[in-house]
């Protein structure tokens, strides 16, 4: 517990003065919206063992919403903000309504199919401006008393919002609630049997999952400024799931890292080479799956386990 | 007509998933890009060692067979103790590693395969004209659809795939070698795929993204038909890509949903798709 503490307490300093030591803030912000959104599916990949392949719908769609908000009505950040992190919700749970029916593969593919649908929606309908996506959203205010425009600003403004979902995702797995995820997650026949209610338990979690994944959707498309159907597409969902994977599921810190290694990759790789970026990010979706299946943080913590069992007394 | 064309391709691509998910419990997510493959090795086939359609037809599929034999070899065979999740994530990654590679090394843009000559023109039926390569290929996709169909469901080896597909353990205990047997089915529930792949060439453009909106409506359409289900598969394909073609000249733009939406609606009606038997 103690070393967790000393990790977090680096992390968030680190994560404090990130600007100051060479980081571009918009870099940082792209990576804290991507860990929220890896977060958010970890919550389902992780701690319920259910593989949503189409975690995108709800980050782009989410995404759409505010920017179009934001843009056409001049809605201010925070409004923005919980007007998608509800879309996100709504999206979700009609979703997860139909997907919670099935398990395992099918719960996947069904994921995934109705997230292509969302695609194809937000293709051809009127606010999301089709294949230009939207352009140019305003990053507004906090209810009109600080602007956010300056890029700064708008790094702590995201670091609270990551900090305290960060939080609420951890108060939830800790709280009974997420002891009967946990419960579903080792024996799904047993947790019926024993009276829960599986299917409704599943389809809370789908819909948390989802309205985080449309709070960070929301609060990339105000660091960036623009949505575009990538956004929504399934190589964003296969993305998130290779984040999860590599960082480690069902962790707290795994998807963070995950995000960060993901993230940076993509930003200083597809400069170098291109087209080669997805096939390495498919090398790495192969290495993981192969002989890498616990992730950074499951390895590490896997090796100081093994270690304390070696040293009872250490 | 152009929605029976697609349907005997989703028909042709899901009956190869089935086949795969039978008995290896892989959902293949890689098909798509060996469909893209297929249709690649048909159009350098072609252009650079001259070798014609009729040709591709037979090589291109044992081509990318033997490359899926690798990939199950190399890969998938260490999955197996594993759930079935691992494989539909390592093979989204092989998927995402050729369709990078592709577009690498040839750009996204489509290149266009001609329609051989024998099979060109068409013909008329008075109300619309029909062309000839449309025929054929739906044609040549009922009949490769239901011959795999009379293998696995009316010969001694598909009753041995289908013992396996029960209990592997049990069939390898009689002397049957179930690995070998894995591989094989493998390698040819791809070369399907690949198959289609040549035989769409001519009528789609020929793109290294080709299979990657492909493979979700095919798995909509697995879905739909009933996972395990070879009929399930083959006739839930034809159908649907049959509504496509049908949505599309009557509401153009619910013909890339339509799919989905049905598939939605099946899976309120009955969780177990069309022709699923399990629970």
């Amino acid at each position: 517990m103690r070393r967790s503490l000393v990790i977090y307490a680096v992390l968030l300093l680190l994560a404090l003065l990130a600007p100051f030591i060479g980081m571009y803030p918009v870099f940082g912000m792209k990576l804290l919206c991507f860990a929220m959104f890896a977060c958010a599916f970890n919550l389902l990949l992780g701690y319920t063992k259910m593989l949503s392949f189409g975690h995108a719908a709800y980050f782009g769609f989410s995404g759409y919403f505010t920017g179009w908000l934001m843009t056409i009505h001049g809605w201010n950040a925070i409004e923005g903000l919980i007007a998608g992190t509800a879309a996100g919700a709504l999206l979700g749970l009609v979703i997860g309504a139909i997907a919670v029916r099935r398990q395992g593969i099918y719960f996947a593919m069904i994921t995934m199919a109705l997230a292509q649908l969302v695609f194809f929606v937000c293709l051809q309908a009127n606010f999301t401006g089709g294949e230009n996506g939207l352009q140019s959203i305003p990053r507004g205010s906090i209810l009109g008393l600080v602007p956010l425009s300056n890029d700064l600003t708008m790094y702590y403004f995201v670091l609270a919002v990551f900090v305290a979902v960060y939080l609420l995702i951890r108060r939830i797995i800790d709280s009974p609630f997420g002891q009967v995820l946990k419960a579903i997650r080792a024996n799904e026949p047993r947790s019926i049997s024993l009276g829960y209610k599986v299917d409704r338990y599943k389809l809370q979690a789908f819909v948390i999952s989802a309205a985080i994944s449309g709070l960070a959707g929301s609060l990339k498309a105000l660091v960036l400024g623009f949505v575009t159907l990538t956004d929504v597409s399934q190589g964003t969902s296969g993305e998130v799931i290779l984040m999860t994977l590599l960082g480690g599921s069902g962790t707290f810190l795994g998807p963070v890292i995950g995000a960060g290694v993901v993230v940076t990759l993509q930003e200083y790789l597809s400069d170098l080479v291109g087209a080669w970026v997805s096939v390495i990010i498919g090398a790495i979706f192969v290495v993981c799956v192969m002989i890498f299946r616990r992730g950074f943080v499951g390895e590490i913590s896997r090796f100081f386990t093994r270690r304390a069992a070696a040293q009872p007394e250490a | 007509m152009l929605g029976l064309v697609n349907g005997s391709f989703y028909a042709l691509l899901s009956l190869g998933l089935a086949v795969i998910f039978g008995l290896l419990g892989v959902v293949n997510f890689a098909h798509g890009a060996f469909y893209m493959l297929g249709a690649f090795a048909a159009y350098f086939g072609l252009e650079v060692l001259g070798v014609n359609y009729w040709w591709a037809l037979l090589l291109a599929p044992l081509a990318v067979g033997i490359l899926g034999i690798i990939i199950e070899r190399l890969f998938l065979r260490h999955l197996v103790t594993l759930e079935p999740i691992y494989g539909l994530l390592l093979t989204f990654g092989i998927a995402l590693i050729a369709e990078g590679v592709m577009r690498s090394l040839f750009g996204a843009s489509g290149k266009s395969y001609p329609v051989p000559a024998l099979l060109r023109g068409g013909f008329n039926l008075g109300f619309m004209v029909l062309p000839i390569y449309r025929a054929w290929a739906i044609f040549a996709s009922v009949v490769v659809c239901f011959t795999t169909w009379f293998l696995i469901e009316r010969t001694h080896l598909g009753a041995r795939l289908r013992a396996a597909t029960e209990n592997a353990r049990l069939v390898q205990a009689f002397g049957i070698n179930v690995p070998i047997m894995v591989m094989f089915t493998y390698g040819a529930g791809v070369a399907l795929a690949a198959l289609a792949g040549v035989l769409a060439a001519p009528v789609v453009q020929v793109s290294p993204l080709m299979g990657n909106s492909l493979v979700i409506v095919v798995f909509a359409v697995v879905v739909i038909g009933g996972m395990g289900s070879i009929m399930g598969a083959i006739v839930s394909g034809l159908i649907l890509g049959l509504v496509e073609g049908l949505t599309k000249v009557v509401y153009p733009e619910a013909s890339n949903i339509v799919v989905f939406v049905i598939m939605a609606i099946v899976l309120i009606w009955r969780p177990t798709g069309l022709f699923g038997k399990e629970p």
